[in-house]
């Protein structure tokens, strides 16, 4: 079996409030990704539509966006792993081409958290964790990840001045992307004004610039194999490793509160596939989430050792200009986190980047890069790596 | 023929229960009873926090009813000041983790403990607690 490439990708503008229905939002993704793999409908074999369902009012989407987009009849899938479900389709439409059933696959991931009120939008992320057993006690997602923060505050020192750090990194590179929700500056002092809407409190140790913008927006990946990918494409991205892990949903379930073990799982799965390491990594996207989340993305990826995340900030290395980028679309935590989009314009930015199309985004020379993307609070891991 | 009676007595567990039916129901009569119980496997001797019904260890559904007694040292915690919808009354609450040894048990901070009064190591006690709205959780004190 030949190399899985990438011969198209696209991202709607990532936006609040998207001014139409879910199957017109997510057409702006795919219409993106085809143009830029400059094929036709009839072009591809399969489609695998992801999203977070409880978002959606309408039920099962793939058969709704299937038609829209002019792939009936081929077959369509659905795939959902909270808010790395596209990730998660990424690597069903790599096994399905690898397993030789299509030739050219389509991942279309999408969004519209409009569907439903912000209050109501909290509410469904807390029941992506156990609703059994700690729903009832009033979980919500920042207050998950603050726990982590804390954890890692209590044993390496890290403090919130460190996260705000990662916050204003993310806002330095939201400003130059014009798909980006949140294209304003964040600077250092906002953290320290009470006054300022940065610096309140949302879950301790958790404040609002912490956390990641919501939004409206949709994503697509075309993939094919080595033949047709050639065939199609002039600057092909190849997929040089795949990798997923899961855990126990319920705090309880867990041994590590410094890091999230699907992350450092999914990513030794994809350095071992891709024949690696995290050294030869040029440029990486990681789910940011919240502020904490980057940060023990670092050190879960082995771009710093365990507690020194904290000092690859401060240095500045994950920095356009640094040793090894992250994030320089701004993030989730700038560009915005459409739930089922999120993987896919993660996987966007860098084959854009390795194609050497990122504009002023662009990381010198890039060979190989890496996406990370978890799904709900460190429940889902999926890393990707990427190679010219 | 009488109506056949549903057992939905999780439906009382914490300020909004997501769950009414449950094969580990008696959780929450024992909770009224105030004792916090996980379930271990008569099998493999397993304990289980949250309570479950069925072990995965041993595909065997025999289990016992075990108290939560004892320290745990609080693992990680935060103190929310949003909250889900009808969680509103509760605000501000402080999720947390306390770690028994062969298991941790996720739930609460009681009310009553200030900031300054937690940290992270700290020893602590699970007890069962009623809520304003009449429902049951269980919360963690100082020990």
């Amino acid at each position: 079996m030949g190399k899985v490439g990438i011969i198209g990708v696209g991202q709607s503008a990532f936006v609040r409030g998207y001014p139409g229905s879910i199957r017109e939002l997510a057409f702006e993704g795919f219409k993106e990704a085809m143009t830029d793999a400059k094929i036709s409908a009839k072009d591809i074999d399969a489609s695998v539509i992801c999203s977070s369902p409880e978002y959606d009012k309408q039920r099962s989407p793939a058969g709704t966006l299937a038609e829209y987009f002019g792939l009936t009849p081929q077959p369509t899938f659905y795939v959902e792993t909270l808010c790395s479900s596209s990730s998660t389709g990424l690597k069903l439409a790599y096994s399905m081409v690898k397993a030789g059933l299509h030739d050219v696959v389509a991942v279309v991931g999408f969004q519209k958290m409009s569907e439903i009120t912000s209050a109501e939008s909290q509410e469904r992320m807390g029941r992506g964790a156990d609703i059994q057993w700690e729903s009832p006690f009033g979980t919500m997602m920042p207050a998950y990840y603050a726990m982590y923060a804390r954890a890692h505050m209590a044993k390496y020192g890290t403090t919130s001045e460190d996260l705000a750090r990662i916050r204003v990194k993310a806002a330095t590179y939201g400003q130059i992307n014009e798909k980006a929700v949140y294209r304003k500056a964040v600077t250092f002092d906002m953290f320290s004004d009470p006054e300022n809407a940065m610096s309140a409190p949302v879950a301790s140790p958790l404040r609002v610039g912490d956390c990641c913008a919501n939004a409206d927006g949709s994503s697509c990946v075309i993939v094919a194999n080595e033949e047709k990918a050639k065939a199609l494409c002039k600057k092909p991205v190849w997929i040089l490793g795949v990798g997923a892990a899961s855990t126990a949903v319920n705090m309880a379930g867990r041994d590590l509160f410094t890091g999230l073990t699907v992350g450092e799982q999914a990513g030794a799965e994809a350095y071992k596939m891709a024949g690696i390491g995290p050294k030869d990594v040029d440029v990486a996207e990681v789910h940011d989430c919240f502020t904490i989340a980057e940060m023990m993305a670092y050190e879960n990826l082995g771009f710093a050792k365990p507690g020194e995340g904290k000092d690859l900030i401060k240095s500045k290395e994950t920095y356009k200009e640094g040793s090894i980028p992250v994030n320089v679309d701004g993030g989730l935590l700038s560009k915005g986190h459409p739930i089922g989009a999120t993987g896919g314009s993660q996987i966007r930015t860098i084959v854009l980047q390795l194609r050497d199309e990122a504009g002023e985004m662009q990381v010198k020379d890039p060979q190989i890069g890496l996406v990370h993307n978890i799904g709900g609070v460190g429940l889902y891991g999926n890393v990707t790596i990427l190679g010219r | 023929m009488a109506k056949k009676e549903i057992d939905d007595r999780f439906k009382k567990f914490g300020t909004v229960s997501f769950t009414s039916i449950s094969k580990v129901n008696d959780f929450v009569d024992y909770l009224e009873k105030g004792k916090v119980m996980a379930t271990k496997c008569k099998d493999c001797g397993q304990i289980f926090f949250p309570p479950r019904a069925d072990c995965c260890n041993c595909f065997t559904s025999n289990m016992d009813w075990q108290e939560v007694t004892g320290k745990g040292k609080l693992l990680s915690y935060s103190k929310l000041e949003y909250g889900p919808v009808g969680f509103g009354d509760d605000l501000p609450y402080s999720i947390a983790l306390l770690d028994f040894g062969d298991y941790k048990v996720f739930g609460r901070l009681a009310s009553e403990l200030s900031d300054q009064d937690v940290a992270v190591g700290m020893e602590m006690t699970v007890e069962a607690n009623t809520l304003p709205n009449g429902q049951i959780n269980y919360v963690f004190k100082k020990a």
